[in-house]
């Protein structure tokens, strides 16, 4: 076939402006020609006979009159199975692949096949000749560490299609022809393992979407009970530098209770990937026994790496995430940090001297992160069978001011607001969720009873805070001020958790359950105590107490006392009516 | 190639453009007018016109003005010779010393590969208590100063360069007054340590674009000095002063600014420099220790905003003293583990009782009672910021780690700080732990003693304050 060939008129920055003579398509991938490197670039906007395109990599030596080859294909990724445990770039390159060819540095137009084509993998088919299928039912199958891997009828298949020549089980690469497909207009088409999807495009080879109802354990206690997460649903985590999101979302991948974890380092530190890049494979996941890089990918676009791959970079994230669905499977993509990629638009639409929104964000922005998030959800698959996509984003608004068009635009859409506070992180009171200023549409994993009972007595403490910093606590009433001294024992030993401690870093649905409880029942106490000075040294101890009890197992020996310990100091000042 | 071309179409801050074909992006080129020669690269292409932003300013640039393109982007020179030298921000010598034409390397090449990456490891030892115990600094760490202007930051920069255990210092001056640039050199000199040191200097008397040129050019030396497994040590100051100086190219190519008339990719800027910390696995390092000051004393400009969003931290200077609260070395837990046992307690116990008695001078100032406890934590106080706080203090982090233990001796009760009882035993002040009666006796003092000494506290804290009081 005839190459579609365009020529360089203009440079400016990573948008480059070229003249065509053939047809080209909006959002189609162009290589722009550098000596022998050739740089990928991704179509954005068409006017007359000129086209412009955001290059995803430094745009240095190009030249006017310089040669642009179309491809005539979307931004698209490669799907099949050895997609977990690897570490990519925005663009789908295998990094540490990237590493041994390049070394120490990043090579500017050097791009890898995202899978492993020699591999061998155990394939056991499932459809037989005959048989009629649709777009995502399953051909056949190859066993990926944990998971059953589904070859599946290509998503970009239309109607019915009948399934000839499907090979025998038996050991094969990726590449191998392992079914026909004869539509019904008779064309036949062959499928390997593997298949291309444009990232920009929700795949929807699915019967419907469900509602999201299910909670989603993550663990984090003050996220499970106060501010939950639901399978399929989607939160934002918005926080000043140096709030917590990182740390947040670098814990949540470890313990939140999903078959896959898809990470998206999206234009932030390279130094965070690392850790996850080099510890999870030490790291034992509970649930499996496994290795946690089993079920976890790596997306890492990093703000040194080339800005309009950032972009790219929670596209082929998600769509890697909607593939993994498509199985059966639950997945959570965590994507720190969604302003980046918002600032990455803003670059262009800069470039782009288009009309500019609050702060010179495009218009557009919002459209743009609800399209994203609409992307989470729970399906039921054509086989009967569920799958989800949970998406969790972190938002970094600048000056941490809220009043921001990322922060504002995110919040509009997202099913669950886990706001960082400043003031709390600089308290050291991780995680430092704002437990007024947060919400959450999605069911808790407590009684919604002990809930509100519990929302109630951080209202109120709140209240008597900030009252005592004008009238001192001289000028505050005992009752008061043992609703105080509740409100900050419940935020001590509850809201607040040791990330970096074994047990008290992970606390599963059950235990919240039973000790939310509990410490409901106290909050609920009519209490009486000497003066204020005895109040409070009660609860100094009944939070040492506390705490001591977060730090053990549940159901062990220790577990018991501390908690008949607890149950001994509240008897000793309730009151009896 | 080498063309030469001779009529300029418009000049208009320090850019200039012309219609010329065959340019690369970034090519540098000359521009000689008859004020002098002036290098220059291209930074947009529109059909065949170009731009470009001359290093030295367009002033007195002709419409005749002659531009000749070199085939090459912008390059620096590298070599050991580098050492003990003195150079303007595009690598021309300051000093008296010979220019260098030979191994010139890549400027702003491409980001490490995240996958070549480690986990960072060792501390670098400062013998400041307010970075070695409470914010570690750590080796590949990229951290600035945030601080207004009067603060003496860069005198803590020379302080830390000279006290780290590296093999290369390299100076990043970007705006510097004179008069700072001569501390520098002097300080480096006097203490034997230019000979390891490289400096790039741009003052506030010299041209914008060549400030611009400051960070990357520093930072490819420093690459490649650590590719040859040498630890290098990178200080930029001001980096606020490169911001101003994109914020000004930008505004001439009239980009729709984002914030403050700073442009959209800010972020992406700073970062692309930052991000050139590493520690090379197998290999040498680069620690970036930067200065941002804050128009304004305010964190949340976008200078510093967009800083602290891609540096691992930050520390505070307000008052000539590294502030506790806001600053913040996020690498610390990768080493303050393997210091020594008591190392990560006495960090958390020490900012906690410090927060209390920060609280307690918020209760003082409007007039509540104070109790006994709230007269312990103001002494507590005193003798912190005094003994540890205080920029002059200069001890090592074993000797910060146990002045910090005989503080909290001479002020508090082991029970009252709230640290477990194992660390108690064995580090608690020997002395004071095994002469309870001592103690005993002396809380037991008249009530009238307590209060005087409750007076003085109050007295010298209202003496403090005045002090700070602009
Ligand atoms: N849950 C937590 N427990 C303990 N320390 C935390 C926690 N969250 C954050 N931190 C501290 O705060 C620092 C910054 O957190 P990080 O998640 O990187 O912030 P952000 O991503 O919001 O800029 C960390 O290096 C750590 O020292
Ligand atoms: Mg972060």
């Amino acid at each position: 076939m005839e190459k579609n060939l365009g020529k360089v008129v203009g440079v400016n920055g990573n948008l480059l402006t070229v003249e065509f003579s053939q047809p080209v398509v909006q959002n189609e991938v162009a290589y722009a020609l550098v000596g022998d490197t050739r740089l990928k670039s991704e179509v954005i906007r068409i006017r007359g006979n000129r086209a412009e395109a955001q290059v995803f990599e430094d745009t240095r030596d190009l030249q006017v009159g310089g040669e642009v080859e179309f491809t005539g294909e979307l931004l698209s990724v490669e799907l099949g199975p050895g997609l977990l445990t690897q570490v990519y770039d925005g663009l789908q390159n295998p990094l540490p692949e990237l590493a041994e060819q390049c070394g120490f540095f990043l090579k500017r137009g050097t791009y890898l096949r995202a899978l492993d084509g020699e591999k061998q993998w155990e394939y056991t088919p499932v459809a037989k000749a005959g048989d009629v299928l649709r777009a995502g039912d399953t051909i056949g199958t190859v066993p990926e560490g944990l998971f059953t891997h589904r070859i599946m009828v290509p998503f970009s298949v239309r109607g019915k299609v009948t399934v000839e020549e499907p090979i025998a089980a038996g050991s094969y690469g990726i590449d191998t022809v392992v079914a026909k497909l004869k539509d019904e207009q008779g064309k036949v088409r062959e499928v390997t393992m593997t298949q291309r999807w444009p990232v920009k495009m929700p795949i929807k080879a699915y019967a419907e979407r469900l509602k999201t109802e299910e909670p989603l354990v993550t663990k984090v206690r003050i996220m499970d009970t106060f501010f939950p997460v639901a399978r399929g649903g989607t939160y934002c985590i918005p926080g000043p530098f140096g709030a917590g999101k990182t740390v947040l979302q670098q814990i949540t991948s470890r313990h939140a209770d999903v078959d896959i974890v898809i990470v998206a380092a999206c234009g932030e530190r390279a130094g965070e990937v690392v850790e996850t890049l080099r510890e999870f494979p030490e790291l034992t996941d509970p649930r499996t026994g496994k290795s946690l890089m089993e079920r976890t990918l790596i997306i890492c676009n990093t703000s040194s790496m080339p800005v309009a791959a950032r972009e790219a970079s929670v596209y082929t994230a998600v769509t890697i995430a909607e593939y993994y669905r498509q199985m059966g499977l639950n997945v959570m993509l965590l994507a720190d940090s969604t302003s980046r990629w918002a600032q990455a638009l803003r670059e262009l639409s800069g470039r782009l001297e288009e009309i500019p929104g609050e702060e010179a964000f495009p218009a557009y922005l919002e459209s743009v992160i609800a399209a994203f998030y609409e992307r989470g959800g729970v399906v039921k698959l054509n086989d009967g069978g569920t799958g989800s996509v949970t998406i969790g984003g972190t938002v970094s608004p600048a000056g941490g001011n809220f009043e921001e068009p990322v922060t504002q635009s995110t919040l509009k859409v997202v099913g669950a607001f886990e706001g960082l506070s400043r003031a709390r992180s600089d308290a050291r009171r991780y995680p430092s969720i704002d437990p007024l200023e947060s919400w959450s549409k999605y069911p808790s994993v407590v009684e919604a009873d002990d809930l509100a009972a519990g929302q109630q007595i951080l209202r109120r403490g709140n209240e008597v805070g900030q009252m005592m910093k004008v009238v001192g606590e001289e000028g505050t009433s005992i009752e008061d001020f043992i609703v105080y001294l509740k409100s900050e024992y419940l935020d001590a030993v509850y809201l607040q958790q040791d990330a970096y401690h074994e047990v008290d870093g992970a606390t599963s649905a059950e235990r919240q359950r039973y000790v939310f409880e509990r410490i409901v029942r106290i909050l609920k106490t009519k209490m009486t105590t000497k003066d204020k000075a005895e109040a409070r040294k009660f609860f100094q101890t009944l939070t040492q107490v506390t705490k001591d009890w977060n730090r053990v197992t549940d159901g062990s020996d220790e577990f018991k006392k501390l908690e008949k310990q607890i149950e001994q100091m509240l008897a000793e000042v309730t009151v009896h009516e | 190639m080498n063309k030469v071309y001779h009529r300029i179409e418009k000049i208009a801050g320090s850019v200039i453009t012309i219609r010329a074909s065959g340019v690369k992006n970034g090519e540098l080129a000359e521009v000689t007018s008859r004020h002098g020669v002036s290098l220059a690269n291209v930074i947009r292409l529109e059909d065949d016109m170009v731009s470009l932003q001359v290093f030295t300013g367009t002033r007195g640039i002709g419409t005749d003005s002659k531009v000749r393109f070199l085939g090459r982007p912008m390059q620096t020179a590298f070599s050991d010779a580098l050492m003990g030298r003195i150079f303007n921000g595009i690598g021309d010598p300051r000093d008296k010393g010979p220019a260098f034409q030979d191994n010139m390397i890549e400027i702003g090449g491409p980001s490490v590969n995240p996958a070549k990456r480690i986990i960072p490891r060792n501390m670098v030892r400062t013998g400041i208590p307010m970075i070695d115990v409470f914010n570690t600094l750590v080796e590949s760490q990229k951290l600035p100063i945030f601080s207004v202007a009067g603060e003496p930051y860069n005198n803590v920069l020379a302080r830390i360069a000279l006290q780290a255990e590296v093999d290369v210092i390299i100076l990043g001056g970007m705006g510097l007054k004179y008069d700072d640039y001569l501390f520098f050199r002097d300080t480096l000199e006097e203490n034997g340590a230019l000979s390891r040191s490289v400096m790039f200097v741009h003052t506030a008397a010299d041209p914008t674009v060549e400030c611009l040129m400051v960070p990357d050019v520093s930072l490819a030396v420093a690459e490649q000095f650590a590719l040859q497994d040498k630890r290098v040590l990178v200080l930029l100051t001001d980096m606020t002063n490169f911001a101003d100086a994109m914020k000004e190219i930008a505004i001439t190519m009239e980009q729709i600014p984002s914030n403050r008339g700073y442009p959209g990719d800010l972020y992406s800027q700073l970062a692309s420099r930052y991000e050139k910390a590493v520690d090379f696995e197998g290999s040498g390092s680069i620690t970036i220790l930067a200065v941002t000051t804050m128009p304004g004393d305010d964190v949340t400009h976008p200078v510093p905003d967009n800083t602290g969003y891609i540096t691992e931290g930050q520390f505070y200077l307000r008052n000539g003293r590294i502030e506790p609260f806001g600053s913040l070395s996020r690498l610390k837990q990768q080493v303050n583990g393997k210091t020594r046992d008591d190392h990560r307690q006495i960090m958390n116990t020490m900012i906690q009782l410090y927060a209390n008695y920060k609280e307690t001078l918020e209760k003082q100032s409007m007039g509540f009672r104070m109790s006994d406890w709230d007269g312990k934590l103001l002494r507590y106080g005193e003798r912190f910021e005094k003994e540890l706080m205080a920029l002059a203090v200069n001890i090592p982090l074993e000797e910060a780690l146990d002045l910090c233990w005989s503080i909290l001796n001479d002020c508090f009760e082991p029970a009252e700080t709230g640290i477990p009882t194992k660390l108690i035993d064995q580090f608690w002040p020997k002395k004071k732990a095994d002469a309870p009666r001592a103690e005993s006796a002396r809380s037991g003092d008249g009530e009238g003693d307590e209060t005087k000494e409750e007076e003085k506290i109050e007295e010298k804290v209202a003496d403090s304050k005045k002090e700070k009081a602009p």
